[in-house]
């Protein structure tokens, strides 16, 4: 299986659909800021107020947490955890499964209640499963290699070599 | 398993580094990180032990900067090398594009390298992923040290299907660009 043909995209019209949800979800459900990351560690998108933080390095730690406690949840014979929550001071998060391919998280603090958080995600999460479970059946039906302009590749490779090169 | 955004226009492409424990794949990443201009690259997240033994994993992104309108960027890991976290490295390889393997070129490490190398075969396997398929390059690393292998012997026993391979002192930064170069020009080759 080479890298181009197991590749998921996403265009325009499903990041505003997502964003439009996101939205909904953190008005209703009084949470700060929502971030989707996908199961391999790569942040998706994130909605509500920007992160302080280094959100690319976040996205990878949240996805080894989730895929983490997968592996738990299978070693006491629970085929999941679908959703964990790490409870702090101030600042508290929720991270919920969506379609076993990306990872909802959701930050909040003292202005809502975990209670609130977790009923507002689970109805969120159906609303994004039908999303992200279209989106990943339209590749599978039209599996495509990247659509960048001619030339990408060559312009990649000196990049490379300049970046990389006299190091 | 790379993730195009055409809506931010954004590509990233994982590449781990694989290989047995203290074989030098946190060493690599280090000096990467040191090297690369800071506006170009994250912080290196390290999850280690208080020995500096690589607990689940090092991550370090790299901006290849905008190409042709894609922000491009590698997310570079490394896999605990001691046998018993085959867990977390299992977990480690999951949507990974490209696969570094850092063999230790000491003679003693020799089984230890084999014995890396059919794990990192096995667990690809479960993904569904073969590694004559993916992008893929292998690193003979402490090639300054007295008593290792010849190149003849490891080529035999760790590369039987020549994918290309690359010496290097780790800890010196020697051949840990060339391994970078060739593994990152196979990934952006691997995406059309």
């Amino acid at each position: 299986m080479a890298g181009g043909a197991s590749s998921w995209s996403f265009e325009e019209r499903d990041v505003q659909r997502i964003d439009r949800i996101l939205q909904d979800f953190l008005y209703d459900a009084g949470a700060r800021c929502a971030l989707l990351v996908d199961r391999t560690g790569q942040l998706v998108t994130t909605a509500g107020e920007k992160p302080e933080f280094d959100s690319v390095a976040f996205a990878s730690l949240a996805a080894a947490d989730f895929s983490a406690n997968d592996q738990l949840a299978s070693m006491i014979g629970e085929t999941e955890f679908s959703s964990l929550f790490h409870q702090g001071e101030k600042e508290s998060m929720y991270l919920a499964d969506v379609v076993r391919r990306v990872i909802l998280v959701v930050l909040f603090d003292n202005r809502t209640t975990l209670g609130m958080i977790r009923i507002k995600v689970k109805a969120v999460v159906r609303e994004l499963s039908e999303v992200f479970s279209e989106m990943f059946s339209r590749s599978a039906a039209a599996p495509q290699g990247l659509r960048v302009e001619a030339g990408f590749m060559d312009e990649a490779e000196d990049e490379i070599d300049r970046l990389f090169g006299d190091l | 398993m790379s993730m195009i955004n055409y809506a931010s226009r954004e590509i990233n492409c994982k590449i781990v580094y694989y290989g047995p424990g203290l074989c030098g794949k946190t060493t690599n990443l280090e000096y990467i990180f040191e090297k690369v201009a800071p506006n170009t690259r994250g912080k290196l997240i390290s999850l280690a032990t208080e020995t500096e033994r690589t607990l689940f994993f090092d991550f370090l992104p790299v901006d290849l900067g905008s190409i042709r309108g894609f922000k491009t960027r590698f997310h570079l890991y490394t896999v605990p090398g001691q046998v018993y976290y085959n867990a977390s490295r299992k977990l480690i390889l999951k949507g990974v594009d490209g696969v570094v393997f850092v063999a230790d070129s000491q003679v003693e490490r020799l089984d230890a390298n084999i014995e890396s190398m059919h794990n990192l075969y096995e667990n690809l396997t479960e993904y569904g992923l073969d590694l004559r398929e993916i992008p893929f390059v292998i690193q003979y690393n402490k090639r300054d040290l007295p008593n290792i292998s010849s190149l003849d012997e490891l080529q035999r026993e760790l590369n039987p299907t020549d994918v290309p391979t690359f010496e290097a002192v780790g800890v010196r930064g020697i051949g840990v660009f060339d391994t970078l170069k060739a593994v990152s020009k196979l990934v952006i080759k691997a995406l059309s």
